[in-house]
């Protein structure tokens, strides 16, 4: 197929202006946070920050609680994503592998509740947080987090059991193993990269979840990153570096997980780790 | 950003296909016995996913329907009183006019949204699958920076960029020759404020439509469009004739996703201005929550977002079926 040159250069053209569209709210998330403030609120736009400063990530820092509220995001997401993976793991192998009665229903379950409307939910959830006292703890936030995240990863899951082929884990059994050591010894080493590529989704949702922790923890040393962060331009009056390099911290570990871990973990599928 | 399955399952899928073993349907070749039918050992393997759900989201969700017939108010929250007054809460809600005002902005909201997103998204996908390497890897990258920024992230980016005073966006405007717009205050009307709103909802949402098309198109033979060029198909009846069809549920079904993720969108809205000005861009999320919540009038709240989730529910089973229907072979 020839096409003219006009044909050629309009998709390249576009795709570059739509590159820059989506691109530059992120890109000026960073080049903001490393601009001094006298760059930030200049008449004209510093588009390219020249003169880098540290000092918006130092005050986003030393803000009061930061690390306190580093550790709790960190320690509620991961036990969250943990949680959630070791109660998937179970469930996948039963609908991937096994065949019994009401195996469809519990599919479609599954599928209904991760389309779960959270976000509606956090009254009655803030009655029953209050009714058994466990306001202002990290424990609520983690376990709703972990049923939060749980459906998406029971699904993903069973699609990469699915895929490990069955032929490996029968001859496992022919040689010995029971149907348990072989699902510890031959399945579950496949599954690494599912396990990431899951866990992936659940990170992010975790990290990111707003309204529950919104209405349960108003202790600031209990709260979450994504409250204090919506806060943060208003407690630090339009400092907008700080705020900036506040958003930055809070952004780049996902950034970071999302550009490789999601190539790592489709290309690991791919790449024959599954083709027996 | 909480449900992305068909994200990870379109990237793997092709891969999940090949790697499949055809396993005859309904009995199981393995003489293992576990694998019989009718042990007990799956439902084992089911028992904690399914108490867990139940009690962490049938409870609330049962919780809140009791809730919505209580009359909770302040008084009755901190004495913890149980005060049952019928369907007056829903009575309130359904005869006042703001609830009416609230369903009818949600609606156009989410109408507005994803009509953009999807017709934004599949075209950027279509873009995607035209490009040649080196230019299509640049725009993915943009796309997966817009679709993994978290989204308070984005929210407060997109307060940066729409601020009035030194915002980036502002000073285009200024630049580009409407100079009213030198000093704008983004956040001071409705209309303005939901155009922020919806393109920072469409800026994240794009991507996921747009790459999971182009994964999709790249699973179309080839011989397909050969077959059509053959009998004389333009590039416009090509696409009318092969790549729509093909995509046909794809779209169905990310339509359905995208109107569920929408019409439920919370943070993005609430972050931005908490539903203001003049609580005019509250849509029903963020309604129930500032009347349940903010009002402490967590009875009325409660009735609001029961009626949120019955309208979620009839959409989410719309999509649930017609998901079912294609993947009927697949469960």
């Amino acid at each position: 197929m020839k096409r003219s040159v006009f044909g050629r250069i309009w998709p390249n053209a576009t795709a570059l202006v739509l590159f820059v569209g989506f691109a530059f709210p992120v890109y000026w998330m960073f080049a903001t946070a490393f601009k001094p403030t006298g760059d930030i609120i200049s008449e004209n736009p510093v588009w390219v920050p020249t003169d880098v400063t540290f000092g918006h990530f130092t005050k986003a820092v030393h803000a009061d609680h930061f690390w306190t509220l580093v550790a709790n995001s960190v320690t509620v997401t991961v036990s969250a994503v943990l949680m959630s993976l070791v109660i998937a793991l179970f469930a996948a192998f039963a609908l991937a592998r096994l065949r019994f009665r009401g195996r469809r229903g519990f599919i479609v379950t599954f599928m209904l509740a991760q389309m779960a409307p959270w976000e509606v939910m956090v009254i009655a959830i803030y009655m029953l947080v209050r009714d058994n006292d466990m306001l202002d703890s990290l424990v609520p936030l983690t376990v709703f987090y972990a049923v939060m995240v749980l459906p998406l990863t029971i699904l993903t899951l069973r699609g990469y059991v699915a895929a490990v082929p069955k032929e490996l884990e029968e001859s496992a059994m022919v040689d010995g193993c029971t149907r348990t050591q072989a699902f510890v010894r031959v399945i579950f080493p496949l599954l690494a990269p599912g396990l990431m590529a899951t866990s992936l989704f659940g990170f992010i949702t975790a990290w990111n979840e707003f309204p529950l922790v919104l209405i349960l923890n108003k202790d600031i040393e209990k709260q979450t990153l994504p409250l204090w962060l919506s806060q943060f331009q208003t407690a630090f009056g339009d400092d907008w570096g700080a705020t900036m390099a506040a958003s930055s911290l809070f952004a780049l570990p996902i950034l970071i997980l999302f550009i490789f871990l999601q190539r790592k973990a489709v290309s690991g599928l791919t790449d024959g780790a599954v083709k027996g | 950003m909480s449900v992305q399955t068909e994200g990870t399952d379109t990237a793997g899928q092709p891969a999940v296909r090949k790697a499949r073993v055809p396993a005859p349907r309904g009995e199981d070749r393995t003489p293992a016995p576990s694998a019989r039918r009718g042990g007990a050992a799956p439902y084992l393997l089911l028992l904690p996913a399914l108490l867990a759900t139940l009690v962490l989201l049938g409870w609330p969700l049962v919780k809140n329907g009791m809730l919505s017939f209580q009359n909770l108010n302040p008084r009755q929250l901190i004495q913890h009183l149980t005060e049952w007054n019928g369907v007056d809460n829903y009575q309130e809600v359904l005869t006042g006019s703001d609830f009416w005002h609230v369903v009818e902005r949600s609606v156009v909201f989410t109408a507005a949204n994803v009509v953009l997103i999807m017709v934004l998204g599949t075209l950027v996908g279509l873009l995607l699958a035209r490009l040649g390497r080196k230019m299509r890897l640049t725009l993915l990258l943009g796309l997966v920076l817009a679709w993994a920024m978290p989204v308070i992230a984005a929210t407060t980016v997109y307060q940066w960029l729409f601020a009035q005073r030194f915002g980036v966006v502002n000073w285009v405007l200024d630049k580009a020759g409407w100079h009213s717009m030198a000093d704008y205050n983004w956040f001071g009307s409705q209309f303005s404020t939901f155009s922020v709103i919806t393109l920072l909802i469409v800026w994240q949402s794009i991507p996921f439509v747009a790459i999971n098309l182009y994964a999709a198109t790249t699973t179309i033979p080839r011989e397909l469009y050969e077959a059509a060029s053959l009998d004389g198909a333009g590039a416009w009846k090509s696409f009318t004739s092969v790549t729509f069809p093909f995509l046909r549920p794809f779209l169905y079904a990310t339509t359905f996703l995208e109107v569920i993720w929408v019409f439920k969108a919370f943070p993005q809205i609430f972050a931005l201005n908490e539903g203001g000005p003049d609580h005019l861009t509250e849509t029903l999320p963020i309604y129930a929550f500032v009347e349940g919540v903010g009002n402490q009038h967590f009875g009325v709240g409660a009735a609001i977002s029961f009626l949120t989730i019955l309208v979620l529910l009839v959409i989410t089973s719309y999509y649930l079926r017609m998901v079912l229907k294609q993947e009927e072979d697949e469960l």
